[in-house]
């Protein structure tokens, strides 16, 4: 037997980005957790698409030369939100409402990339 | 069932605080217990008669059984509520249906911090949670940027609007003999200042102070016979949506909007009705947000409401009447600087009195825009 948590840590290292969902419809979820929140029902993991789209952004200023760094908020397709990072964009190249597509870094840890617009 | 208040059955009988600002050489529970003193004075009740103890300190996980062993008392109730700077909003809703059941006589709700003096930085144990961290967002900073970041984009809410917040708490310490940030501030001075995590730069963000405060609360019979004029409560809420604002389903909505109705109802009155309103100013972006979730404005239109001097002194409507966390002052946790001042309000004591106020709201804050609690005070002669 395995916390949920772990379980999404353990697919996390394997290369899958997974979210939860009910069993019986709805929107996914995250952080992973033991039954549905506000209802209780049964979870089902399912793999995520990835895509996504910016629901918030915020630039963290450091002692120059080191440059800003983002903490994106990112609301996944599947319903999910989840904090995370885009990587390759400055704060004149990332707004709110872009779209973007997570791809699992090192560490691991679940980044995201912005989707050129055309191309979704 | 639910939300059963007793409206005006207790009452703030004390109040004060201690070494807002600087309080070099004291440690948090000294000042605890330095403004616990000065508010059982303000009372005119012996500390032997106190069975209630309600505390949050900046590290002391068990601070109301340190609190208890260090006043030398033996409470019968203690409560180490830790909802961040709401937490004490939350003492005094608990501390008010035990007085009025009778299982409590005299509660005290206390606080203190000497983060200024200690480290010059907030002190707080709290962090980004383990879905969180990895991402490297300032705790609590970077998550009320988040939320700034989204009301600008849904709302067209400006850097300027929330300088606005920040030179009105300004004006109003420059008359209150206890804020610690004084001197001129002005709009092109916060939007030159240096930016730390975007929206927000250093003059959107509260002070680091020092500082203590207490409050005695029995019931409205005993108040009455107290020196000071008694200050009932009439209502008092607290709501948790979430703690992570990264989890919030609108990070432009805090749980404000519940605790603020909810207790609105309570004590019978009506947004219009406040005449003095004390808010968590942790960043300017908080006063936006709760003005607006607690139904001072609508949903959306906190930047304009603030704009042109509205809540500054001479405003349409008074916040923040010491300066706030943004100019009087910011030990970690501010929620009892708000009540402290909504009660001084209601005494008509305060240093920026508003004259025939009769009715006070006080709002507290916690975590990443994550506890929210409110509270209503009236008058003496409000009921």
């Amino acid at each position: 037997m395995t916390g949920a948590a772990q379980l999404w840590d353990e697919a996390l290292a394997a290369g899958k980005l997974l979210l939860q969902r009910p069993v019986c419809g709805g929107a996914a979820l995250f952080p992973p957790r033991e039954f549905a929140p506000g209802t209780g029902e049964e979870l089902e993991w399912i793999e995520a698409s990835g895509r996504g789209t910016v629901y918030s952004v915020t630039w963290i200023q450091r002692r120059p030369p080191e440059a800003p760094y983002n903490v994106v908020l990112i609301d996944l397709d599947e319903g999910a939100r989840m904090m995370g990072r885009v990587e390759h964009v400055t704060p004149d190249t990332l707004a709110i409402g872009m779209a973007v597509q997570a791809r699992i870094a090192e560490g691991p840890l679940v980044v995201f990339d912005v989707v050129p617009a055309g191309e979704r | 069932m639910g939300d059963h208040f007793p409206r005006g059955k207790t009452a703030v009988a004390g109040a004060a605080t201690f070494g807002v600002g600087e309080a070099p050489g004291f440690s948090a529970m000294e000042i605890a217990a330095r403004a616990t003193q000065l508010a059982l004075g303000d009372a005119g009740i012996a500390l032997s008669e106190v069975d209630g103890l309600f505390i949050a300190l900046p590290d002391d996980l068990f601070g109301a059984l340190s609190f208890a062993q260090y006043l030398g008392i033996h409470p019968r109730f203690t409560d180490n509520n830790r909802a961040g700077g709401a937490s004490f909003m939350s003492h005094l809703v608990t501390a008010v249906m035990m007085l009025d059941a009778g299982y409590l006589d005299c509660a005290v709700i206390a606080y203190g911090a000497n983060q200024r003096s200690s480290g010059g930085k907030l002190s707080t144990p709290a962090r980004a949670d383990r879905w969180d961290g990895p991402y490297a967002p300032m705790y609590p900073l970077s998550f009320y940027a988040l939320a700034a970041a989204r009301h600008m984009h849904a709302f067209g809410t400006t850097r300027e609007h929330m300088a606005e917040v920040a030179v009105a708490a300004r004006a109003w310490a420059n008359t209150n003999p206890e804020a610690f940030a004084k001197g001129p501030l002005t709009i092109a001075d916060c939007l030159a200042a240096r930016m730390i995590s975007t929206p927000i730069s250093v003059r959107d963000c509260c002070l680091v102070t020092d500082g203590g405060a207490a409050m005695v609360l029995v019931r409205s019979d005993r108040a009455r016979d107290c020196p000071q004029p008694p200050v009932p409560i009439l209502g008092a809420a607290a709501a948790t949506w979430y703690n992570s604002l990264s989890q919030a389903e609108d990070a432009t909505i805090t749980a404000a909007a519940e605790s603020g109705p909810r207790a609105m109802a309570m004590a019978g009155v009506t947004p219009a009705e406040i005449d003095v309103v004390q808010v968590y100013d942790a960043f300017t972006i908080n006063t936006i947000l709760f003005l607006e979730d607690l139904g001072f404005c609508a949903k959306g239109e906190g930047g304009s409401f603030v704009a042109d001097g509205r809540i500054a002194p001479g405003g349409a409507l008074a916040v923040n009447t010491n300066g706030g966390g943004l100019s009087c002052c910011h030990p970690g946790m501010y929620g009892m600087f708000a009540m402290v001042e909504a009660v001084r309000q209601m005494r008509r004591q305060a240093a920026n009195q508003i004259d025939g106020a009769q009715l006070a709201l006080a709002h507290g804050n916690g975590g990443t825009l994550s506890a929210q609690a409110t509270v209503i005070f009236g008058a003496s002669d409000t009921i």
